[in-house]
């Protein structure tokens, strides 16, 4: 039988693969973060949608010239740099002046991803690098909010939006509103959870409907794209740590549903703490290290100069999440413990 | 069924579940593979020593007649697997790789192939240390796949009890159906092999452990269970890689194997039904292990089956009966999860080999091709049965840190069940890099 017509393959085992890959996870993640652009087109009309296009495209491009420029293959096919657009877009306010966004932009992608070496290499999560950036570079512009659901918001640009390039804004808009967190430490008025939990307030482009996020969360979650311990640690830890807060002081701090409910806590959790390339690995690491994020969220949050503590409390969690790894490797079966080691 | 001695168990945690891809022959009947005009034995068809040739070229041989002697403790002898006569003893292609001493007899085309070495003993009268004299010299080996010599399993280590006899069926690799079958067909030969060893080990009770995927297999070993008999029929839910022994005791007993140890550590003789069915059958009557079941299924082959195949018999002989179709581009010994590819269609099936699964370009061509890099999703980590960290083991294996695998993050203890590989989302190929990273810490360990 040595006349064989076959050509054999040879491999070594597993020949069967399961049916997860990159792109099926970072598609669902950008599907995912759709529904949340379109609601914040509706609360902030066509501004909140140039400024969408606009980072993304920025972002998209940026990679395709970083590749091109180290002489790689492409890497838009991975989706990471539309999703970094797309969450950098809805981290800022919708008034933000398109030229500083887009310089936000090349900064997340370059700084924060290319930088380390590409998907997977970096430490932080890139759009909070861009957003950092921009937060170090234009903070005024990015701390100046406006109402949602204005008269002709479909068919106006906001005043800021079309700034010339290296110009700031002449002048804000009449119908800047302060956000529901500054409305709180300022002048103490609380704004209502059924508002707060649909979105119709003023905030950063995505992160006014929790209700909306909440309901993409899930579904990646449902699916497994993202870790649940993760938004549930965090979560946790923000609530339990405002109500200890809250419980010695009423009157002066907010109560822990106004501090999940309010500001970026939840578009944060769902979708920037549990970026897997810059958050731990192991089960008992991703509870630690979203419990950090959650008490860094709201000790930032009530004690510094900073309306938001979220952005500063993921980036420093993912600053320690390569030692939170080393230290919670799990105990492998049959072994008495766990070694640790950094 | 009587209550108590049927019992659903839950499963272990983490693994995989991998389309089972069992419809195509798990309701078909065991049929018998004609005899291959020649048949190659080798001598090393086990782990252990290789047997030694207790023959000469040109000596007639009976199906039955021993041909080899066992060479030492860890290894057992030989039976011829037809009626023939012994054409040469020399080095021949095997399903290991390499080319390896095997005893190649020539058929006797007309002969009766009625098995005429058969001396009846009494199970019943015989001393544990009888029994396992008699296991040896049926060249038992384990069925389902690793080939370890099943009467070193049922010396039970100074100082140890075993007071259970785990009887494995859960066939949890997809596509193969061969402990299936012969749990339904058989299922008086596994009762007898339990018996055997249960006096053997002296185990106080048997848990026959089956997935419920199979409960037609269940009907049949609890009708054919004796009135007297305790054995416990144990049906988990599927899940890869609950065949795998360790987690096997976990899932059922709540007993953790330590690390590098063996199943007698914590009381439990596990051994496969296949196994089991042959000692069963063959031990009372004095004969030697000389077929076995295999399963021959997937889309390259026109007739997929069970086939009770003559040990020895040409994989290519074995194809051709169950119709090789010409788009056929792999061709795997054992499942898709861990089974290797063959290189050769001249090589013999021989007694670890579960199944021949035929895969066409189709399937082939489906396969992930692009590897990204991690994206530490850590799915390997939740997918991993005994909780390494693949993902840092495959950073650690592109780096070339081989010792640091091994010495921090606990290689050894990886058995290769494929999950992480199969899971990860980026296509990296780590149990393939951890089998690399093995291979060189033993070379290294031998160069010093």
């Amino acid at each position: 039988m040595s006349a064989n017509p076959h050509i054999l393959e040879l491999r070594t085992s597993p020949h069967v693969h399961g049916p997860n890959s990159v792109q099926t996870i970072m598609s669902n993640v950008m599907f995912a973060l759709l529904p949340i652009a379109a609601f914040a087109v509706f609360l902030f009309g066509i501004s909140a949608l140039a400024l969408i296009c606009t980072t993304t495209t920025v972002c998209v491009v940026t990679e395709s010239l970083v590749c091109k420029l180290s002489k790689k293959e492409s890497t838009l096919g991975d989706y990471s740099a539309a999703i970094t657009g797309l969450l950098l877009a809805l981290t800022l306010p919708p008034g933000m002046p398109l030229w500083m966004a887009a310089v936000g932009s090349v900064v997340s992608v370059c700084v924060g991803k290319a930088l380390f070496g590409g998907l997977g290499q970096n430490a932080f999560n890139p759009v909070l690098v861009g957003l950092a950036f921009i937060h170090a570079a234009f903070p005024i512009e990015v701390s100046s909010w406006t109402l949602p659901l204005a008269e002709g918001r479909f068919t106006s640009f906001m005043g800021t939006t079309l700034t010339v390039p290296f110009l700031s804004p002449a002048a804000f808009d009449g119908i800047t509103g302060a956000t529901p967190l500054a409305l709180q430490k300022f002048e103490h008025v609380t704004t209502g959870l059924g508002e707060l939990f649909l979105g119709t307030t003023a905030g950063c482009t995505g992160e006014t409907s929790d209700a909306l996020i909440l309901l993409c969360g899930a579904y990646l979650i449902a699916r497994k794209f993202i870790n649940w311990r993760i938004p549930a640690s965090t979560l946790g830890s923000a609530f339990l740590t405002s109500l200890v807060f809250y419980a010695a002081d009423p009157e002066k701090y907010p109560s822990p549903f106004f501090t999940l409910f309010a500001g970026g806590l939840i578009l944060g959790a769902i979708f920037l703490a549990s970026d897997m390339v810059t958050s731990p690995v192991t089960p008992l690491g991703m509870w630690v290290y979203g419990g950090l994020i959650g008490f860094l969220t709201v000790i930032i949050r009530l004690f510094s100069g900073q309306l938001e503590g979220v952005m500063y409390a993921i980036l420093l969690g993912n600053a320690v999440s390569p030692i939170i790894d080393s230290l919670t490797q799990p105990r492998i079966f049959g072994a008495r413990r766990a070694k640790a080691k950094l | 069924m009587p209550a108590g001695l049927l019992h659903i168990a839950k499963t272990f945690a983490r693994g995989i579940r991998p389309p089972a891809h069992k419809e195509s022959t798990r309701a078909l009947p065991i049929r018998r593979l004609p005899f291959a005009p020649e048949l190659v034995v080798p001598l090393q068809q086990h782990t252990g020593s290789p047997s030694v040739p207790c023959v000469k070229v040109g000596q007639e041989v009976v199906r039955g007649e021993p041909i080899a002697k066992a060479n030492g403790f860890m290894s057992v002898p030989m039976h011829a697997p037809v009626t023939g006569v012994v054409a040469s003893i020399e080095l021949r292609p095997t399903s290991r790789g390499e080319m390896q001493p095997a005893i190649v007899i020539h058929t006797y085309m007309g002969a009766s192939q009625e098995v005429l070495y058969s001396a009846p003993q009494d199970v019943d009268a015989m001393t544990p240390n009888e029994l396992v004299a008699a296991v040896r010299e049926t060249g038992v080996v384990g069925l389902g796949g690793a080939a370890f010599p099943t009467h070193v399993k049922l010396v039970v280590p100074e100082g140890r009890r075993i007071d259970t006899v785990l009887v494995n069926g859960c066939e949890c690799e997809p596509y193969l159906t061969t402990d299936h079958r012969v749990m339904l067909e058989c299922a008086d030969d596994i009762h007898a092999g339990i018996q055997i060893v249960q006096k053997a080990v002296g185990a106080t009770r048997a848990i026959i452990a089956t997935e419920d995927n199979k409960l037609d297999a269940v009907k049949s070993l609890n009708e054919s269970r004796k009135k007297a008999s305790t054995t416990v029929i144990s049906v988990l839910k599927p899940q890869y890689p609950q065949g795998a022994e360790k987690l096997l005791i976990k899932a059922l007993l709540d007993r953790e194997v330590p690390s590098g140890g063996s199943p007698a550590d914590v009381g439990v003789a596990v051994l496969n039904v296949a196994t089991l069915a042959q000692l069963g059958e063959i031990l009372p009557r004095r004969q030697g292990l000389i077929e076995r079941v295999i399963t021959i299924t997937g889309p390259g082959v026109e007739h997929p089956g069970n086939y009770m195949v003559a040990l020895g018999t040409p994989l290519s002989f074995a194809l051709k009966h169950a119709g090789l179709k010409p788009d056929a581009v792999q061709v795997i010994f054992g499942g898709p999860m861990t089974g290797h590819s063959v290189a050769d269609l001249d090589i013999p099936i021989t007694k670890g080999i579960t199944g021949i699964l035929v895969l066409t370009g189709a399937e082939t061509a489906k396969r992930p091709t692009k590897i990204y890099p991690c994206i530490k999703c850590g799915y390997c980590i939740d997918a991993c049965p005994i909780q390494l960290n693949p993902s840092r083991l495959g950073v650690l294996a592109q780096r070339g840190l081989y010792e640091a695998m091994e010495s921090e993050f606990y290689l050894n203890d990886c058995f290769e069940c494929g999950c992480c590989t199969y899971v990860c989302p980026s296509h990296i190929p780590l149990v393939q890099e951890f089998r690399i990273a093995k291979a060189m810490n033993r070379q290294r360990k031998t160069a010093q």
